[in-house]
């Protein structure tokens, strides 16, 4: 009976959505009509964001794609021997180049002056002690060179027929080159041109990335140990103590960064107010104050005290959320409160940790300020070294560029996990 | 998180250990900063109490590192150009971050978890690369050792923080009301005004304190880009504390702990205005 009565009607309706759409009061089918709403709605939001959104491109993600790029830059051969360049390219690097080569060198080396000759031979010179002179040498020569090149050059200076300079300058002319990534991760090319690692003396580069990165680990480590016991008590306890609480975890969060990082200098200097306590008090000897700052121990204490609020406030965010009843309904099961903490309460917290772990070491390995103020020769971040080759010469800035890149690639990374995991949009202060 | 009555001997000895273990913790968040200032006030150029001091011998303390301070012409200019910068940034940084957190929040959004990500980007980019990029940047376009320059830069590291905290404001925020206002023939700009302006603005007032406390603060970018003309007062404290630490630069930061306390009591009357609007 019922199903009598209602499928005329289904027939109904679908003859009349098939033979006339569905129209708005204008006239207009609906779907087209919604699918403008919504593409204007889409329009309005985009536009919202766009401001921010150029703005951000144009005065931050160009200059830093800019910036990037110029790491792997390398123009100084290529444009100031243009000849030789183009020449060298079909030399198979067996033995000496052929004639035409030599001949290519000797007009740049007519043609370019003292500061082009100048400019290459000091590039050069990095790789293969001596070229400078050697290139100089013949520059200043040039003008009496003739016809055979080879043989011209070669009384010039005996260096010319070293097949190690044309196989570097060959090298060099690649105005792309990895030579500044090999160095940042302390491998070279040796003078035969093949990547070897850097000698152990002058090796620096990935024994500070390894540092950043375990004092970052130990940082994250003991913002755990001290951020979890705090955010389990705010988030426990009743709202208004909680709230109270709250502003001891804020007004470090807000304080400036250089003020923590001074008043640690304060505290932990060798006649400051811990040594001196822990001299009155008798723990240490007067004579034998500890060294807590200026070396990795001054890093940790300070990085862990600004880091913290960063762990407790996602692992409180959290934990708010998580019912009591939940716990209580493990311990009335007959859990002891060890075992109902570590498997209903714990598990629950996971989202809240890895968003405070992932905080944490980001913003740790990317530190610079606060271990250039304490942390002395020892307790130096990968940031601090950068920030070092920066004002050096060209080849050293390259090399600042590459491990900058090193750096970013690998914090964009753990950004990505952070998205992936936690999602930006839950990221909160306070 | 009180015990129940039923608890055992060794669950109050645990809670209690707790609880000591958590003041600590408490005390190492706090303590380093208050410290400071009673140490600002110390006669001697130590960094430590004196025997005066734990006596409280007005002897003890003085005035002298706030007299250095106010009196020395190149710390207030610091410290007016690190006002300058950070209002004006501020003010960029609010507007340009309240307008992306409309619009993000919309439900049309597109690509929105993207966008996002990228907008907040530069909260998480160490400070050393933005700065070296940003140096470079600005060096070639001659606009280095400028106002422009630093107050641009500060726009984009401002601008995450206003970003999050409107975002997280609207989350909280009743769309009925806007086709409340609109059915009683509002149109888009008066609802704006009337209706989603005055409920966002603690959120927005927050967003744009933390973009005032991260100019304020920054170190690194001011570094690369200000010239002798815009020294910040954070710069003249970092070199200071990099050469011969004086206690000028504990009155400098005490007063800054100041303005931080001045700043969490209004981000607290503001969180309290929004709850009672929640709720009422």
């Amino acid at each position: 009976m019922t199903d009598a009565a209602v499928s005329p009607g289904m027939g109904l309706n679908q003859t009349a959505s098939k033979s006339a759409p569905l129209t708005t009061a204008d006239g207009k089918p609906l779907k087209a009509a919604l699918r403008k709403a919504n593409g204007r709605a889409r329009r309005n939001a985009l536009l919202l964001v766009a401001p921010l959104f150029v703005f951000l491109l144009f005065t931050y993600t160009i200059p830093i794609v800019q910036m990037m790029a110029r790491s792997v830059m390398n123009p100084e051969v290529a444009n100031n021997l243009p000849n030789t360049s183009a020449a060298i390219g079909d030399w198979d690097g067996e033995g000496l180049p052929s004639e035409e080569v030599f001949a290519a060198m000797a007009q740049d080396l007519k043609n370019g002056g003292r500061s082009t000759i100048g400019r290459v031979a000091a590039r050069l010179n990095t790789d293969m002690p001596g070229l400078r002179s050697t290139m100089m040498g013949a520059m200043r020569d040039a003008d009496e060179f003739q016809a055979p090149f080879k043989e011209a050059l070669l009384a010039d200076d005996d260096d010319w027929g070293d097949p190690r300079l044309w196989t570097l300058i060959k090298r060099e002319t690649r105005t792309i080159t990895p030579a500044y990534y090999l160095r940042a991760l302390d491998y070279e090319y040796d003078q035969a041109g093949e990547i070897v690692p850097r000698p152990e003396n002058l090796q620096v580069y990935r024994s500070i990335f390894w540092q950043t990165a375990w004092m970052s680990g130990l940082i994250t480590i003991l913002t755990i140990l001290m951020g979890y016991p705090v955010a389990h008590l705010l988030a426990t306890l009743p709202l208004k103590r909680a709230n109270l609480l709250m502003i001891l975890v804020l007004l470090p969060f807000w304080t400036s960064l250089l003020v923590r990082t001074s008043a640690w200098i304060v505290l932990l200097q060798q006649e400051g107010v811990v040594n001196n306590f822990l001299v009155f008090f008798q723990i240490v000897d007067d004579n034998d104050r500890m060294r807590l700052i200026y070396n990795r121990i001054g890093t940790i204490i300070a990085m862990t005290h600004i880091l913290l609020p960063f762990m407790i406030l996602p692992l409180y965010s959290v934990m708010k959320t998580i019912p009591p009843s939940l716990t209580r309904a493990a311990r009335s099961m007959g859990a002891t409160p060890l075992r109902a903490h570590l498997t209903v309460y714990m598990p629950l917290t996971i989202p809240g940790l890895a968003a405070g772990v992932l905080l944490v070491f980001i913003l740790a390995i990317g530190y610079y300020i606060t271990p250039a103020l304490v942390g002395g020769e020892g307790g130096i971040f990968i940031s601090n070294l950068i920030a070092d080759r920066m004002t050096g010469s060209l080849s050293q800035l390259r090399l600042a560029l590459a491990l900058a890149t090193i750096l970013l690639v690998g914090v964009l990374v753990l950004y990505w996990l952070f998205n992936r995991l936690v999602g930006v949009e839950r990221l909160k202060f306070g | 998180m009180a015990l129940p009555d039923h608890a055992t001997r060794l669950e109050r000895v645990w809670h209690r250990t707790y609880l000591i273990i958590c003041g600590l913790i408490f005390f190492f968040l706090v303590a380093p900063i208050i410290v400071i200032i009673p140490l600002s006030f110390n006669a001697t150029p130590y960094f430590t109490f004196t025997k005066e001091m734990l006596t409280f011998n007005p002897d003890g303390y003085s005035m002298r590192w706030y007299d250095d301070l106010l009196s020395s012409r190149e710390w207030i200019r610091s410290i007016q150009n690190s006002f300058f910068i950070a209002i004006t940034s501020t003010i960029i940084a609010t507007t340009l971050g309240t307008l992306a957190a409309l619009g993000l929040s919309r439900r049309e959004m597109p690509a929105r978890a993207a966008i996002t990500a990228f907008l907040i980007s530069p909260m998480i980019v160490p400070l050393i690369i933005t700065a070296a990029a940003l140096f470079a940047f600005y060096a070639r376009a001659n606009l280095s050792q400028t106002y422009f320059s630093i107050i641009m830069s500060h726009v984009v590291l401002g601008a995450p923080f206003v970003v999050i905290t409107v975002t997280a404001a609207l989350s909280g925020f009743d769309n009925q009301l806007i086709r409340a206002s609109q059915s009683l023939g509002a149109n888009q700009v008066t609802t704006f005004f009337k209706v989603i302006l005055p409920l966002l603005l603690p959120g927005i007032i927050a967003g744009g304190l933390f973009a005032f406390i991260t100019s304020l603060d920054e170190v690194v970018v001011v570094l690369f880009l200000a010239g002798p003309e815009q020294t910040p007062m954070t710069v003249r404290m970092f070199s200071g504390l990099r050469e011969e630490i004086s206690p000028t630069i504990l009155a400098l930061a005490s007063i800054l702990v100041a303005l931080s306390i001045g700043l969490l009591t209004m981000m607290e009357l503001l969180r309290r205005r929004t709850e009672r609007q929640r709720s009422g």
